[in-house]
């Protein structure tokens, strides 16, 4: 069982990695407008230059 | 475009000598529109960036300073199909929009941190049963203990700030008892963790925290969401006025952009838009939204007027006064803060069942203890059991029961067109049984219209119609909102005071006074059938015609208030306007109980009366008049067209021309509220079956999750039915006034 030791670090610095990635999405403003993003993934305006 | 308008108040300059403007859009309905705005803008000289919020409908416009004017990319989107309208976010939404965020940053912490803290959990639970070593168990508890404490220090913050605001004045709420669990709960494990026992509560608690942040933060976007639409609402209907500046130019400018001393210039037709004195002119007013009376006031020099008046007939200069003063306002808020605070003493059925519930379950755990060391027990053994009760009976599902049903109705009320001010208007909308009704604006539609129109021949009406298009007056726009060829005649002559006149085919047609129609023995004979109305006259050639124009009926008040008459509501009209006006309205709805000639103070009295008599009133009212009674109402509704003030004193706006949403309003809360309390029914009979379990010592960490996740889905799925619609027209249950509490809410 001693593997635990490696084991559960392990999986709590995946969670904290999500959480943090979770605020910085939310500082970074991800979901003021969570339904523009979800119909202008669909949008090309990468090409129309 | 004649004039352009003045933006420049709402432009941000920032310091990168770029300019920013926020904007409410009108007219977005597909994900096209996104592009064709932002692309349609970008190609304006000297914008740097345009970005649309699909969500909210706000667009965000920055260019540089100097190469290019506010109006110009107003008069872009004007281009491209769409209504743009200068849009300044308020305080109030701010605060929302950071409370949202901060709600869903402690959701994060807490979903993180319970789905860790289960993971352990379960291995020592599955452990306990089969061959978990008491090191490696030990091991478990204190990782949890290093994520749980933190984690409750953080996310549980909205809960100790509302429960420490209400200990501190002197009231108890739902969350003290939330709190005293939590913090109990994790006591106990800290010290359970250090005796390297078996049991540990970690979990529940932090999955506790979790279902309470999910209700708060659904509970917190709904509401912001009304906010929003009801933001953009109000920038839509944002009014201008023509401000005359110090070397006399006369320009238009937003009402915001005015300073009290600043002179402003009131045509005839437009509505003023600001609190003021007449400075010079003289004119008629009609102050129906204001008061409600629709007879019209004549105003001089020195005469107060209100935002909201109509002038009709003289242009006026006025001096803008700053906000709140004013005869009529004075008394309005004078009135309101009486008001305002006999309200507040009103308590959600959430905190009245919060202050019976707490005190039992607090006893409930002390007799535990008590019971246990009777017989025998170790303090230890006594004291764990005792704080046992108390987290089982924790109010995960309690506290959950109103606010989940309050997000799912309000979502229902919103799709029917009603925006909620206060969160516990549904309880109190639920026990309502005589409905208060003012007229103007309210029974009747803001703006005036042609009531005789079914009378008149309609190739004739058609034309008066298209004529009236021309005429600034504003009965003539009541005329003109009936004409389908929307293109108005050639040279049309305005005579001022008297009408417009212009030859069509070669034939001369004429709108106004009955005097400039030559129609004056018609028009007599019209006017003794309608006194209320006024009287507009039309020719064409010696072909004549009289218009009845006047405030008509919203088109469903009849219905609405015969089903609302049917299902047992005391309905009844308390208007400012003239009795001999109010009179035909209330004969026309067969309301029996009406009075006419209210003064504010007066309303507010008649409801006091009703009050009195054992009665919940509801109150729809719009103008500025009806202010106070609104606030003095049990419960409130106005229609959107309301003054600002009136509008924030409401529980609730609809929205629309129909009378509609004051019935659905109440349908939708009587069953919300039923909702409420079947989710504290199902929440009681969760105690019932948990505490005693609790009290013999029979609950383990395990079984405690177990049920607060049970109880709290349960409530959560119950709650989802207040979205159903039931069939409008089945047989309501008669209007109980004042129902008993449920004596579930007791335990």
């Amino acid at each position: 069982m001693e593997v635990l030791i490696y084991l559960v670090p392990m999986a709590l610095l995946l969670g904290l990695t999500g959480l943090a990635a979770f605020m910085w999405s939310l500082k970074d403003g991800q979901y003021d407008d969570v339904q523009g993003a979800a119909v202008r993934v669909l949008s090309d305006d990468d090409i129309r230059k | 475009m004649a004039e352009t308008l003045d933006l420049s108040i709402y432009v941000k300059r920032q310091d990168d000598g770029t300019a920013h403007l926020d904007l409410a859009i009108e007219g977005i309905d597909c994900a096209a529109c996104i592009d064709e705005i932002e692309g349609g803008l970008c190609q304006l000289p000297g914008v740097v960036e345009a970005r649309l919020n699909y969500t909210n409908h706000r667009l965000a416009v920055e260019w540089r300073d100097g190469e290019l004017s506010p109006a110009a990319v107003v008069e872009e989107l004007q281009r491209l199909g769409y209504r743009a309208h200068p849009f300044q976010s308020r305080l109030l939404e701010e605060e929302e929009t950071r409370r949202a965020k901060w709600l869903l940053k402690c959701l994060a912490v807490a979903g993180f941190a319970s789905m860790n803290i289960m993971l352990l959990a379960v291995s020592v639970w599955s452990g306990n049963v089969t061959d978990i070593t008491p090191e490696t168990r030990d091991f478990f508890h204190w990782l949890a203990a290093l994520i749980a404490l933190p984690a409750v220090a953080y996310a549980g913050q909205p809960f100790f700030q509302s429960a420490m605001g209400a200990l501190r004045n002197g009231r108890t709420n739902m969350d003290v008892p939330i709190v005293i669990g939590i913090l109990l709960a994790l006591g106990m494990s800290v010290v359970e963790t250090i005796n390297s026992a078996e049991h540990t509560y970690f979990d529940s608690v932090i999955m506790l925290l979790f279902f309470l942040l999910c209700g708060r933060y659904l509970d917190q976007a709904m509401r912001r969401k009304t906010r929003t639409v009801a933001g953009n609402l109000a920038s839509y209907r944002a009014e201008v006025a023509h401000k005359i500046e110090g070397n006399g130019e006369v320009v238009l400018v937003p009402t915001a952009a005015l300073k009290a001393g600043d002179r402003v210039l009131v045509r005839p037709g437009e509505r003023v838009a600001v609190d003021g004195v007449v400075v010079s002119g003289s004119s008629e007013i009609d102050e129906s939204l204001v008061t409600g009376e629709t007879a019209h006031r004549a105003v001089r020099a020195e005469s107060q007027v209100y935002a909201g008046s109509m002038n009709y007939n003289g242009t006026l200069t006025l001096r803008v006064t700053a906000a709140g003063k004013g005869t009529l306002l004075d008394e309005v808020e004078r009135l309101l803060e009486n008001a305002a605070a006999a309200k507040s003493r009103y308590v959600q059925l959430a905190d009245r069942v919060a202050r019976i519930y707490a005190p039992i379950v607090h006893t409930a755990a002390a007799l535990t203890a008590m019971a246990w060391i009777a017989v025998g027990a170790s303090v230890h053994d006594a004291l764990i059991t005792a704080i046992s009760v108390l987290i089982i009976t924790c109010p995960c599902a309690l506290a959950l029961a109103v606010p989940v049903v309050q997000v799912v109705a309000s979502g229902a009320l919103f799709r029917a067109g009603v925006f909620l001010n206060a969160g516990d208007a549904f309880e109190r909308l639920a026990k309502v049984d005589t409905i208060v009704f003012d007229k103007t604006g309210t029974l009747t539609l803001p703006t005036m219209s042609v009531v005789n129109a079914a009378d008149l021949e309609p190739a004739l009406l058609q034309a008066a119609s298209r004529l009236a298009l021309s005429s600034h007056h504003p009965l003539a726009a009541a005329v003109a909102k009936m004409a389908q060829d929307r293109r108005p005649y050639d040279d049309v002559v305005e005579e001022p005071g008297q009408g417009v006149r212009a030859i069509v085919d070669s034939i001369e047609m004429r709108l106004g006074s009955p005097v400039f129609c030559c129609a004056e023995g018609m028009a007599k004979e019209a006017a003794a059938s309608d006194p209320t109305a006024s009287v507009i006259a039309f020719s064409w050639g010696d072909r004549r015609i009289i218009l009845l124009v006047r405030q008509a009926l919203r088109p469903d008040a009849v219905a609405v208030v015969t089903d609302l008459r049917r299902r047992g509501f005391d309905c009844r009209i308390l208007s400012g306007d003239r009795p001999e006006a109010v009179a035909p309205i209330a004969a026309a709805l067969g309301i029996e109980m009406w009075r006419g000639g209210c003064k504010p103070a007066e309303k507010i009295e008649a409801l006091e009366a009703l009050k009195a008599d054992g009665h919940k009133v509801l109150m729809v009212g719009d103008g500025l008049n009806d202010a106070p009674a609104l606030a003095a109402a049990h419960v409130s509704l106005s229609p959107i067209s309301a003054a600002d003030l009136t509008q924030a004193q409401a529980d609730a706006v609809f929205l629309g021309d129909r009378l509609k949403p004051v019935q659905e309003t109440i349908e939708i809360s009587r069953r919300a509220h039923s909702l409420m309390r079947q989710n504290l029914g199902v929440a009681l009979v969760y105690n019932v079956i948990a505490v005693p379990l609790a009290f013999f010592g029979y609950v383990t960490p395990l079984v405690a999750a177990l049920a607060m996740s049970g109880s709290s889905t349960l409530v959560t799925l119950n709650a989802l039915r207040a979205r159903g619609r039931s069939p409008v027209l089945a047989p309501a249950e008669p209007a109980t006034p004042a129902d008993p509490l449920p004596a579930s809410q007791g335990a």
